[in-house]
């Protein structure tokens, strides 16, 4: 990543709910091809992050450029052209119960496409195909398995081949060769699609192998404390509960 | 932006050559999938498929679903695919798209049942509806007498909490109904009876009207639209959840935990709406009468008095006890036989009120019946 090229800069953001403070004052910037991972403890914030990152959670200050598009500056239409470069996969997959997997893919491209009936149906398959649930298309989400939501909910988050995917908790739930196939696609889109790419995570494995880029949320001084490359974080970052949190608590002895 | 175009080219030795040029973009125009399949089902088939992309432009899904589809046709009808034409890209996509091979049996088909075989599925289907109420209607049954042993897991907080919303919190719909129930009934009613200078039987038209019949009905059909439905809804979605797996899992009775309290609740409230909305109605009838008769508050209140009878109020309220059984019933069963979907749960709303309001009407019509020939 020589020529990197800022894809996302979230710029003095504060997040609240009315008067609780979730986060303050964070500065990242995603570069367009990177993985980044967005991690911290439990109940930190990172789903609130993201849900300020795709528009559905207004942040108190600052804002989030897209290219250097402000986007809560934008103005509504502006802001929902932006949004359509976005794909989002939900912790629980969040289908529509009433659709089959088919037409939850589809629904984005019927809208946003000329393509045909059968377009349509051939590129939800392939999505499905890529996510490892071929033949799966006329299926409806409460005739499948858990992990299974979660892979179609990716599929759907592909739909229309987004520039940007957020991720919240994408291998929570799926067992490790599942979660593995997902690491893999996720670094496949990046390379051949060129999508930049923004997980919610606290899996040690997936953000070793997949992240090269993150920003280290912490509960108790409610901001960020690191960005950077995960595995140089882990190896040298001076705060030790950082390199705590991704060494699994093993460096707690070494900081004492 | 150049348009997508696919044109195939047979070489002699039965190779074909599909020739992608242009940009293939889901948000351009695509050629249609059945031209780009043609060539593979022309006489006598292609040996194998190459590709030529020297002329291809930027590209996404949108060429990605055309390739897997064409692999698919391909495999199906035995021909080899030399994907060595196609980018990078497109290959490494393509090899993690057909990673996991579809499971078998895993496909639907779809095709259409013949018309004895739907009438034949509906049948059996209402069938085992029929036994499913059945069913229910004995659970609730046990479920009571195991509530009168005590031996029922349920909250107290729960009962209260139903008797609130079922009560106190319905009262004001309640009032705005019954009352401009009774002012229409005494529009009627003074209409009609001052033809004969008997204005003053108003008071009996609307009292009787209201405390026997329109009340009991009137309560019954607003509970089943405010209550009954929230009943199916908040079961429905709590059975979505699995909410209702975790209660068996503990040993805790769904029924007696989460049907039997909002029975009761529904079965204690409804007489008490019923005899408010009666009052109510009278009320409104009052108005209407003591401003288009000449007659004064005394003797009007005097002829409400005169008309009603105890057994007319102690008809109107079984009416409402039984009323209300139904409703909570026909609430929670639709609730318990939710599917899994956020559909689901709107289609037992749905049901619920629709079977609610069937069963007022019915059982209304049965037990004035009864009552009549009861002499009542």
């Amino acid at each position: 990543m020589a020529d990197a090229e800022p894809h996302i800069s979230v710029r003095d953001l504060t997040i609240a709910f009315g008067d609780y403070l979730v986060q303050k004052d964070l500065n990242f910037t995603v570069n367009r091809g990177d993985v980044f991972i967005i991690m911290g403890g439990s109940g930190c914030g990172k789903s609130t992050l993201l849900k300020a990152m795709i528009g559905l959670k207004q942040p108190a200050t600052g804002d989030i450029f897209y290219s250097e598009e402000p986007f809560w500056g934008s103005d509504d239409p502006q802001r929902e052209r932006m949004k359509r470069r976005f794909g989002t996969l939900f912790q629980a997959g969040a289908l529509w119960s009433g659709m089959t997997l088919a037409e939850n893919i589809g629904l984005a491209l019927r809208q946003y496409t000329d393509l045909s009936a059968r377009q349509i149906r051939e590129v939800a398959a392939y999505k499905l195909m890529l996510v490892g649930l071929a033949g799966f298309e006329d299926y409806y989400p409460n005739e499948i398995s858990g992990g299974m939501k979660k892979r179609a909910g990716l599929a759907r988050a592909m739909a229309l081949d987004p520039e940007i995917l957020f991720f919240d908790e994408p291998s929570a739930g799926l067992d490790p060769i599942t979660a593995k196939r997902l690491d893999d696609l996720i670094l496949e889109l990046r390379d051949t699609l060129d999508t930049t790419v923004v997980v919610v995570t606290h899996e040690l494995a997936s953000i070793f192998a997949i992240g090269n880029n993150c920003v280290f949320l912490d509960p108790e001084t409610k901001t960020q404390l690191a960005t950077g490359n995960p595995r140089q974080l882990r190896d040298s970052h001076p705060n030790p509960e950082v390199r705590n949190f991704l060494l699994r608590g093993e460096a707690e002895t070494d900081s004492a | 932006m150049t348009s997508a175009a696919c044109s195939a080219e047979r070489g002699e030795d039965g190779a074909l050559t599909l020739v992608l040029s242009g940009d293939w973009l889901l948000t351009g125009s695509l050629p249609a999938i059945e031209t780009i399949l043609a060539p593979l089902a022309t006489a006598p088939p292609p040996l194998r498929i190459g590709f030529d992309t020297a002329r291809l432009g930027e590209w996404d899904t949108g060429l990605m679903a055309p390739l897997v589809a064409l692999y698919r046709q391909a495999e199906a009808a035995g021909i080899a695919v030399d994907d060595a034409g196609l980018p990078d890209g497109a290959r490494r996509l393509l090899q993690m798209a057909f990673t996991v091979r579809e499971r078998e049996g895993a496909r639907r088909e779809t095709r259409k049942p013949h018309f004895l075989e739907r009438v034949g599925v509906q049948s059996l289907e209402a069938l085992s509806g029929g036994r499913t109420l059945l069913t229910f209607t004995g659970d609730v049954v046990l479920s009571f007498g195991r509530l009168m042993r005590g031996k029922a897991t349920y909250l107290r907080s729960d009962v209260m909490q139903y008797v609130q919303e079922a009560g106190a919190e319905a009262l004001p719909i309640t009032s705005l109904i019954t009352f401009l129930i009774g002012m229409i009934f005494a529009f009627v009613g003074v209409m009609q009876l001052e033809q004969f200078g008997v204005g003053i039987y108003t008071a009996d038209l609307v009292a009787i009207a209201m405390v026997r019949e329109m009340s009991p009905i009137m309560t019954a059909i607003l509970m089943a639209g405010r209550t009954g439905a929230a009943y199916a809804a908040q079961i429905g979605t709590m059975k979505v959840n699995e909410e209702i797996d975790a209660l068996t899992t503990l040993g805790f009775n769904p029924v007696d935990f989460l049907v039997t309290p909002r029975v009761i609740a529904l079965v204690l409230m409804l007489p008490m709406l019923s005899l408010y909305g009666s009052l109510m109605g009278i009320l409104g009838g009052m108005g209407v009468g003591l401003i288009m008769l000449d007659i004064s508050l005394v003797q009007y209140v005097q002829q409400t008095i005169d008309a009603v009878d105890m057994y007319h109020l102690w008809g109107g309220l079984l009416k409402s006890i039984v009323f209300g059984a139904l409703v909570a019933m026909a609430g929670c069963q639709q609730g318990m036989a939710c599917g899994g979907s956020a559909l689901a749960v709107g289609q037992a709303t749905t049901r619920a009120v629709v079977t609610s309001i069937v069963l007022i009407v019915v059982s209304a019509s049965v037990l004035t019946i009864i009552y009549i020939n009861l002499g009542i």
